[in-house]
C-alpha cells in the first residue's frame, strides 16, 4: 500500500527538511518530500496533524536472544517490541546460545529478521570464535553474509593482544569494532555501581575504574592499529573525558549512552529491584550529568537501548543470583524525551541524530534521513501525548523493566517500515483509510 | 483523658481521699497488721493509689509497706483482637513476693480480665501466700468469676458508659467521673 | 503516634528515632525476665514464629528463639543449605511454602542483600531481618544501641568507635543508622581495603589509625574479622591485622575507666581483640548476650501488634 502523510512536522536533520511537510510513498520509499502535497487517488493518507514524523529509530545495541534463549525473546518478538518503539532497524548482539560467530549464524538472523518482517535485524558478529576471547572469527566471511559491526559483547577481551589482532584485522573490513568495557577483574561479583549506595544496600560493588581502564587501553589501541572502534553504555565521567580526548586527537571512536543510564542512578537500586541490575550499572548524579554533558557536546554520539530480556522467574530472586539487563525498546524515547526534549535540553533534531543518523553513519547502514528515493523508516510520535507503562505495553517476551507505572509524555503512535506500517497504538484515533483535504 | 459528655461526678477530691482512707484501715484490719504485706499497683492509675494507701497505712500503723508496679500487659488476653496494643512499662516489684500477703490495687474493676491478667503476672514473678484485691471503683459487669477485697465505692453502670478515674498524679484534675461512651 | 507501624524490621535505615527508642523502651521490662525463676510469659501464645536461616548462626538464631518461646509462640527452625539456593530452588517458592504453614513471623538471615525486602514483598508474615550479606543486621544494633543505654544511661552525644572490616559487616551499616539517628558520634576505623566508599555521606567519621580513633571514645565496638578476608588479598595477614587492629590492654588502658567495650560476637580472641581485653570489667560483651534476647523479644511483641498508645482500654 502507499501513502500519503499530510499535515505533520517533520524532523528530518539529515535531509535539512525540518518543519512542516509531507511524504509521499510509494512501493516503500519516499518519492516526494514538499511542504504541502496533493495526494493521488491511489494513496491512502495519513493525517498526521499534531504529530511529528521521525526517520525510523536505529538501536544499534539490543539482545533477541535467538538462537538459544527464546524464552526470554525472539527475533520476532524482539521485532514486535521495536516496532512499538519506533524503531525500524535493530542491531542485536551476538552472545546467543551458540554465540554468532560464523556466517552461517548471521545469515539465519537475517533471515529470521526478514521473516518476522517488522524491522531490519542487523546482525553483529562475534570478534572471536565461540566467544571466547582467544581466536579471531572470520570476520570477513561474516562481513559478506551481513555483518554489520563486531562485538565479543559482555564477555571482554581480557586479553590486550586479542584485541589488539582483532583491531588490525577488522580495518579490513570498514566496520566497527563495538566495546563493551569492562576489566573483569576490577568488575569481581559486583552488583550495581561502588559508591555510597552500594555501601548502603551492603552489595558488592563495580568502580566505574572497570570500564575506564578498558576504555583507556582500548582507545590506545585503536590509535595504534587505526581501526574504528565503537564503545557500548558508557557510564562514567572518566571514561566520556577519555572519549573526548581520543576524538581529538583524530582516533577513529564513537560511543553510545543507553536512555536508562541518562534517566537513572543508582539511587534505584535502594529497594533492591533487580530491573535496576543492569550491566554496566546505574552510576551516581556525578556520572550521569557526565553522560548528558557528553551527549550534549558530541563526544557520545548516539543513544542505545542495550534491550536486554530476561524471564520473570530470572529475575524473580535474590539481587545477587539475578541475571544484568532490562528491556528498553518501547520505553527508549520517552525516556530521552522526558530527560532531554522536555527539559529543553535539546531539540527533537538532536534527539533523532542520536537515536537515528549516527547509529545509521556508524553501522554504515540506510536509515536516519527521509529524503527522496531513501526507505520509508519513519515513525508518527504524539510528543504530548500522556500514557502510564504497563505490562499490556511490553510486546517483548520479557517484561523486565523498572519503569512500570512510570508516566510518560511523549509516545509513537505509528510506526512504517520500508513504507509498510508495522504497528500503530491501537486508540490512535485517526483512521488512515480515511481521505483528508488539503487545507 | 475524658472522652464523651459527662454524665455524673461520682468522687471528688476530698471523696477520693476518705474512701482511701477507709480501705487502708480495711488492709490493716483484715490483715490484723501490715507486716507481711505488700501493695502491689497495677499500670497506670493503680500504681498512685498503692502508693498513697501505702502513706496513709504508714500514718496510723507506723509501718513502711513496700509497694510494687505491675504492667500486666505481655499477659493481656485480648493482644490479637485488637488491631493495636498498648506501650508496655516495667514491672518493679522491690522484693521476692514468696510467702507474702500481696494487695493489688487498681482504679476500676470492670470485667476482671485486668486483674485476671495481673493475677498470672504475679504467679509468674513468684508464690505468694495469698493476693487481696483493693479498688476504688467497682462499676459491675464481670466476666470471670473475680470480686474485690476492699471497694472505695460501688458504681451501677450500664454498658454505655465509662468510668473515668483521675488522679492528680497522672490527670489534670483529681475525680471519679461517669461518662458516656461516644 | 506511637507504635512500629510497619509489617517489617528490614533495616535501620528505614526506621525514626522514635521508633528505635520505642523498642528500646518495649525492650526494658523484657530484659527483667532474666531475674525472674520462671521465664515465661503467655504474650504470643498461639503465634508461629520461624527462623529461616541461609547461613549458619547459632548464636542470632538461639537468641530469636529463646526470645520466642519466652513468650510463648511456637519456634520452628529452617535451615537450608545456601548451595541448595544457589543450585535454583527459588527462594520465593520456599518462602511462599513456609508461609503457608503458618508463619505470623519469619525471621531470615541470608547471605545475600536484599533477601529479606524481597521475601517481605512475596509473603504476608512479619519479616525480621537477622542478617543479610553486607547490608543490615537491625537485632544486632537495637541490642548494641540497648547495651549502650543499659550502661551510659544515654546514647546522644557518645563518641562510638566502630573497628574493623566496615566493608562487609552489616552489623556496622546498622549501628551507624541506629547510633547517628540516636544523636552519637560515630567513628569507623579500619584498613583502606575493608573500609566502604560514601559513610562520610552518613554523618560517619572515617580513621585507619586505631589509636587516634580511641581518642575520647565512650563506646568500643569490635567487630568479627572474617578470616577468609586475607585469603582474597585484602589485608596481608592476622598478625599485621592485629597489630594495626587489635583491641589489646595496652589500648584499653587508654580509654577512660567508664569506657563501654563490645563485641557483637563469636570473637576470634587473640585476633581482633585478646582475651584479656574481652575480660576487662569495662567489656558488656556477655551482658550484650542477654540484651539480646530483650530486644528481641520486644521486637517479636511490637512486630505482632503491640506497642501502640490507642490500644488502652477502659
Amino acid at each position: 500500500m502507499d501513502y500519503c502523510i499530510k499535515n505533520g512536522t517533520l524532523v528530518d536533520p539529515a535531509a535539512g527538511h525540518v518543519g512542516r511537510f509531507d511524504l509521499l510513498i510509494r512501493e516503500g520509499k519516499v518519492v516526494e518530500v514538499a511542504p504541502e502535497l496533493v495526494a493521488p487517488d491511489d494513496v491512502t493518507v495519513i493525517d498526521a496533524a499534531g504529530l511529528h514524523i521521525l526517520p525510523g529509530l536505529v538501536d544499534m545495541h539490543a539482545h533477541f536472544r535467538e538462537p538459544g534463549r527464546e524464552d526470554k525473546e525472539t527475533i520476532a518478538t524482539g521485532s514486535r517490541a521495536a516496532a512499538a518503539g519506533g524503531f525500524t532497524a535493530v542491531a542485536v548482539m551476538p552472545n546467543t546460545q551458540p554465540p554468532i560467530d560464523s556466517p552461517y549464524h548471521i545469515s539465519y538472523v537475517k533471515e529470521q529478521g526478514e521473516v518476522a518482517g517488522l524491522c531490519r535485524v542487523l546482525p553483529i558478529g562475534c570478534t572471536t570464535k565461540g566467544q571466547q576471547g582467544e581466536e579471531i572469527a572470520e570476520l570477513g566471511e561474516m562481513a559478506a553474509a551481513g555483518a554489520v559491526a563486531f562485538s565479543n559483547d559482555g564477555v571482554p577481551l581480557m586479553n590486550a593482544e586479542v584485541m589488539r589482532c582483532v583491531m588490525e584485522y577488522s580495518r579490513l573490513f570498514d566496520k566497527p569494532i563495538l566495546i563493551h568495557a569492562e576489566d573483569r577483574y576490577l568488575a569481581g561479583e559486583g552488583q550495581m555501581h561502588l559508591g555510597h549506595w552500594s555501601t548502603v544496600l551492603g552489595l558488592k560493588g563495580i568502580p566505574t575504574l572497570a570500564e575506564e581502564v578498558i576504555v583507556a587501553r582500548d582507545l590506545l589501541l585503536a590509535e595504534a592499529t587505526g581501526a574504528r572502534i565503537h564503545f557500548c553504555h558508557l557510564s562514567s565521567a572518566k571514561s566520556v573525558e577519555l572519549v573526548r580526548a581520543a576524538k581529538a586527537r583524530g582516533v577513529r571512536v564513537t560511543a553510545e549512552v543507553t536512555p536508562h543510564h541518562l534517566v537513572l542512578t543508582d539511587a534505584a537500586v535502594d529497594e533492591f529491584d533487580t530491573n535496576t541490575k543492569v550491566n554496566p550499572p546505574l552510576v551516581s548524579e556525578y556520572h550521569r550529568q557526565a553522560l548528558l554533558a557528553g551527549l550534549l557536546d558530541g563526544t557520545i554520539d548516539a543513544i542505545a537501548t542495550d534491550h536486554a530480556p530476561h524471564t520473570r522467574e530470572e529475575k524473580h530472586r535474590e539481587y545477587d543470583l539475578a541475571p544484568f539487563g532490562q528491556i528498553g525498546l518501547e520505553t527508549a524515547l520517552a525516556l530521552v524525551l522526558a530527560e532531554l526534549y522536555h527539559q529543553k535540553r535539546a531539540p527533537l533534531a538532536r534527539i533523532v541524530e542520536w537515536m537515528s543518523v549516527n547509529p545509521a553513519r556508524i553501522l554504515g547502514q540506510s536509515g536516519g534521513d527521509l529524503a527522496v528515493g531513501s526507505p520509508a523508516d519513519l515513525a508518527l510520535v504524539d510528543l504530548e501525548r500522556k500514557w502510564q507503562l504497563t505490562t499490556a505495553d511490553i510486546y517483548s517476551k520479557s517484561k523486565n523493566t523498572p519503569f512500570l507505572g512510570r508516566e510518560f509524555t511523549g509516545r509513537v503512535v505509528m510506526t512504517l517500515f520500508g513504507g509498510q506500517i508495522t504497528h500503530k497504538l491501537p486508540d490512535f484515533s485517526r483512521p488512515e483509510d480515511q481521505r483528508v483535504k488539503g487545507a | 483523658m475524658v472522652m464523651g459528655e459527662i454524665k455524673a461526678l461520682v468522687l471528688d477530691e476530698d471523696g477520693i481521699r476518705r474512701a482511701l482512707y477507709r480501705l487502708s484501715h480495711e488492709i490493716a484490719e483484715r490483715n490484723k497488721g501490715v507486716e507481711n504485706l505488700i501493695l502491689v499497683g497495677i499500670r497506670t492509675r493503680g500504681v498512685p493509689l498503692a502508693r498513697r494507701l501505702a502513706e496513709m497505712i504508714r500514718q496510723h500503723e507506723n509501718i513502711e509497706v513496700p509497694v510494687g508496679v505491675l504492667d500486666i500487659t505481655f499477659y493481656r488476653d485480648d493482644l490479637s483482637l485488637i488491631a493495636s496494643q498498648p506501650v508496655v512499662h516495667k514491672t518493679e516489684i522491690p522484693m521476692n513476693i514468696t510467702g507474702k500477703t500481696i494487695v493489688l490495687v487498681d482504679d476500676v474493676l470492670f470485667t476482671g480480665r485486668t486483674v485476671r491478667a495481673a493475677l498470672d503476672a504475679l504467679m509468674d514473678l513468684g508464690r505468694p501466700k495469698m493476693i487481696q484485691l483493693a479498688v476504688l471503683a467497682d462499676r459491675g459487669h464481670r466476666e470471670l468469676p473475680i470480686r474485690a477485697d476492699y471497694v472505695g465505692k460501688n458504681i451501677p453502670t450500664s454498658l454505655r458508659e465509662v468510668v473515668h478515674v483521675q488522679l492528680r498524679e497522672t490527670d489534670p484534675e483529681e475525680r471519679v467521673v461517669i461518662v458516656e461512651r461516644e | 503516634m506511637p507504635g512500629l507501624h510497619r509489617k517489617d524490621l528490614l533495616g535501620l535505615k528505614d526506621l525514626t528515632a522514635e521508633e528505635i527508642t520505642l523498642i528500646l523502651d518495649t525492650a526494658e521490662p523484657c530484659r527483667e525476665i532474666f531475674a525472674r525463676e520462671l521465664r515465661k510469659m503467655p504474650t504470643l501464645r498461639g503465634k508461629t514464629v520461624v527462623t529461616l536461616f541461609f547461613e549458619p548462626s547459632t548464636r542470632t538464631r538461639t537468641s530469636f528463639e529463646v526470645a520466642a518461646k519466652w513468650m510463648s509462640a511456637d519456634a520452628i527452625n529452617i535451615t537450608v543449605a545456601t548451595s541448595s539456593v544457589v543450585k535454583g530452588e527459588s527462594f520465593v517458592d520456599t518462602a511462599k511454602t513456609i508461609e503457608a504453614v503458618g508463619a505470623d513471623v519469619i525471621i531470615i538471615r541470608h547471605a545475600m542483600a536484599g533477601a529479606p525486602a524481597l521475601l517481605a514483598k512475596s509473603v504476608k508474615a512479619a519479616v525480621i531481618n537477622a542478617g543479610d550479606g553486607a547490608h543490615e543486621h537491625p537485632t544486632q544494633a537495637l541490642l548494641d544501641l540497648y547495651s549502650i543505654r543499659r550502661h551510659k544511661g544515654r546514647i546522644a552525644g557518645l563518641n562510638v568507635t566502630i573497628v574493623g572490616d566496615i566493608l562487609h559487616s552489616r552489623v556496622a551499616k546498622s549501628n551507624i543508622w541506629g547510633l547517628t539517628k540516636l544523636g552519637a558520634h560515630v567513628t569507623v576505623v579500619g584498613p583502606p581495603t575493608l573500609m566502604p566508599p560514601g559513610l562520610e555521606e552518613l554523618g560517619v567519621r572515617v580513621c585507619y589509625n586505631l589509636d587516634e580513633a580511641l581518642e575520647g571514645a565512650d563506646v568500643v565496638n569490635v567487630l568479627r574479622i572474617q578470616l577468609e578476608r586475607q585469603k582474597k588479598g585484602l589485608f596481608p595477614s592476622i598478625k599485621e591485622y592485629s597489630r594495626l587492629y587489635g583491641i589489646n590492654k595496652a589500648r584499653l588502658d587508654r580509654l577512660a575507666p567508664d569506657a563501654l567495650l563490645m563485641h557483637p560476637g563469636p570473637a576470634n580472641l587473640g585476633v581482633e581483640i585478646t582475651e584479656e581485653a574481652a575480660e576487662d570489667p569495662r567489656s558488656v560483651i556477655v551482658d550484650q548476650v542477654s540484651n539480646g534476647v530483650a530486644v528481641r523479644m520486644a521486637l517479636l511483641y511490637l512486630l505482632t501488634g503491640g506497642g501502640r498508645e490507642d490500644g488502652l482500654l477502659h
